[in-house]
């Protein structure tokens, strides 16, 4: 008996330190990841890095169109997905009756945000790009990157929904409030911190996106900033592929640069996101 | 009559309540259509990606049989001569990749949630939360990079000095660490819905917290577990830039990590690089590979969310 209950609680302490390791392994690489672009990158980025155009010089290679091309993309996409995506949290959270039909919309949003990123980039390009003759636009990768996280946007701004407090509602209704005058003026405020939340971080996945965007027909090689929704554009994750591509082993360096960036904004994106959890937070 | 019928669809898409409260006030009615309209977007992006998918592939079977397409071991679409379009290298490029990843992910993702459930101290998880928030906003391209300098040359070569440049293990690696915070938190979450009660019947049982793990939350919460695995290899499967980047574009038949290979993305990736002509058979080539691609991620996902609904336990 005894022996059986020192073998038992042997067991459940080998697997506390083996489960540990486990948990260890993922920050040792996330360690190792973040050193290792940062001490790269920082070796060959200097003020014209981010100055200069795309240059068959490494030296000279800098990511303004990439930085520009981004900046276009995403702050074009920023009020198509924001407005389509918390309009359809509304209409299935306040107003879709519990129906076969409904089941089926919410079940078809679970299951396209699961589809491979790249399928967006070939329905962006047969749809925007061809058939609605937009071309290679940023208009173009706009509408594509926004298809590709509705589907994250709509998820989460449905939880923010759900979780007001009943009472909110019922205190609008009580005092005589229309059900849109109680969504637009009580529920949406009040949930407006977590929708924002998730939206941010849409944004960022949006920024890191690289593959439907190769595959719409991005640029690779661009020397020019866009002017329009119209131009065709780069963006800093094409980049940062094309430089890992290229055989020159100083583009090495320039690709961990490019990634510097990159990461430093998305950190700052997701410190944003934390900060308006933890500043709002229903505690 | 017309009237009735009208009513009948109207039911259909907005509830009776709202209906009523309608009929005191028109702003309410336009709303309804306006949202309707946003939510009618999703259904248009799935039913978009349907017709392409197939109507493009369509022109590429009236030219390659689809038995030909799914039985062939030959995937040479883009060099003269000898064109062959067998799908099989693309398809085990992408399964060992996958395979690759979820013998990472599985292991370490079930036994750091279990970990954090289980083991932890509050504290200890408040500080993990975010760094695995941290790890799953880091860019594919960037994993990919970090997969083709870094994992390749100073880990992987030391211990496999026939590595080669570009290869399947690294790009398995990374792909794994890519997916690790999706399996972590869906697990995390499957262990958490699981009562307190249940957990606390174990303990006083006199179970070690392994036991409590192994024999009562995890069984517990498998349903959500599971969901979680299938829903991280659909993601690995769908993965494109890493692949692109650290896996090579040589599509070969091999169960060699050491050697290059192709996805069934990273040839779509490369297709689209190259300036294939609108309309020739290796440009329709993309949206045959894309179909079967989506088919086996849907199918993945729709089996997840199956086991979800039908092995949940409910708690009462």
């Amino acid at each position: 008996m005894s022996d059986l209950h020192k073998r038992r609680k042997r067991t459940d302490k080998i697997f506390k330190v083996v489960f540990l390791i486990f948990i260890g392994l993922a920050l040792v690489v996330l360690a190792a990841l973040i050193f290792d672009i940062f001490s790269k990158g920082f070796i060959m980025m200097d003020w014209g890095f981010f100055t200069n155009f795309d240059s068959r010089f490494p030296e000279k290679a800098g990511i303004k169109a990439g930085l520009f091309g981004t900046l276009y993309v995403i702050g074009l996409m920023i009020p198509i997905t924001f407005i389509t995506g918390t309009a359809t949290a509304i209409y299935l959270e306040e107003y879709a009756p519990k129906n076969k039909l409904t089941d089926l919309i919410k079940l078809n949003i679970a299951n396209l945000a699961g589809i491979p990123s790249i399928i967006y980039g070939m329905l962006g390009l047969a749809v925007f790009v061809r058939t609605l003759g937009l071309g290679r636009s940023v208009l173009a990768g706009s509408l594509t990157l926004s298809l590709l996280v509705l589907p994250v946007v709509i998820v989460s701004a449905q939880e923010a929904l759900r979780s007001v407090p009943k009472s909110l509602r019922n205190a609008s209704y009580g005092l005589g409030a229309n059900h849109w005058q109680t969504v637009y003026k009580v529920v949406l405020p009040s949930a407006l911190p977590s929708i924002m939340t998730g939206f941010i971080l849409a944004i960022s996945r949006a920024i890191g996106e690289t593959a439907p965007l190769i595959m719409m027909g991005a640029l690779t090689f661009v020397m020019f900033t866009p002017q329009g929704i119209m131009d065709s554009f780069t963006v800093m994750p094409i980049q940062i592929f094309n430089w890992t591509s290229l055989p020159k082993t100083e583009y090495e360096l320039v690709a961990a640069s490019g990634s510097v960036v990159l990461l430093l904004i998305l950190f700052a994106l997701n410190g944003l996101a934390t900060f308006i959890r933890y500043k709002f937070s229903r505690d | 009559m017309k009237n009735n019928k009208e009513s009948n669809w109207y039911s259909i898409l907005f509830d009776k309540k709202i209906r009523h409260m309608n009929s005191k006030s028109s702003q309410n009615n336009w709303v309804n259509y306006i949202l309707l309209l946003a939510t009618l977007i999703s259904v248009f992006t799935t039913v978009g990606i349907i017709v392409i998918l197939v109507s493009d592939s369509i022109h590429f079977f009236a030219e390659v049989s689809i038995i030909e397409f799914l039985t062939g071991i030959k995937w040479n679409p883009l060099i003269e001569p000898n064109k062959s379009y067998g799908v099989l290298p693309l398809v085990a490029g992408t399964m060992m990749i996958t395979l690759g990843s979820a013998l990472i992910a599985i292991p370490v993702g079930l036994g750091s949630a279990i970990y954090l459930t289980e083991y932890s101290s509050t504290r200890f998880r408040k500080i993990i939360k975010p760094i695995m928030e941290i790890l799953a906003g880091i860019p594919t391209v960037v994993y990919g990079y970090f997969a083709l300098t870094f994992i390749t040359p100073q880990i992987l070569e030391p211990i496999f000095p026939q590595i080669q440049t570009f290869n399947a293990l690294s790009a398995s690696i990374a792909v794994g660490i890519m997916i690790l915070p999706m399996v972590i938190s869906l697990s995390e979450d499957a262990l958490n819905s699981v009562p307190e009660s249940i957990r606390q019947g174990a303990y006083a049982m006199g179970s070690t917290r392994f036991e409590v793990a192994s024999k009562v939350m995890v069984p517990s919460a498998l349903s959500g577990i599971v969901s979680s695995f299938i829903l991280a290899i659909s993601r690995a499967i769908g993965e494109t830039m890493i692949v692109a980047i650290a896996a090579g574009m040589r599509p070969q038949l091999t169960a060699n990590f050491l050697k290059p290979v192709q996805t069934m993305t990273g040839y779509i990736v490369q297709v689209s690089l190259g300036d294939t002509p609108v309309g020739s058979l290796e440009y329709y080539s993309i949206f045959a590979v894309g179909l079967l691609l989506f088919l086996l991620t849907l199918s993945l996902n729709i089996i997840s969310q199956w086991i979800l609904m039908k092995y949940r336990e409910v708690y009462h």
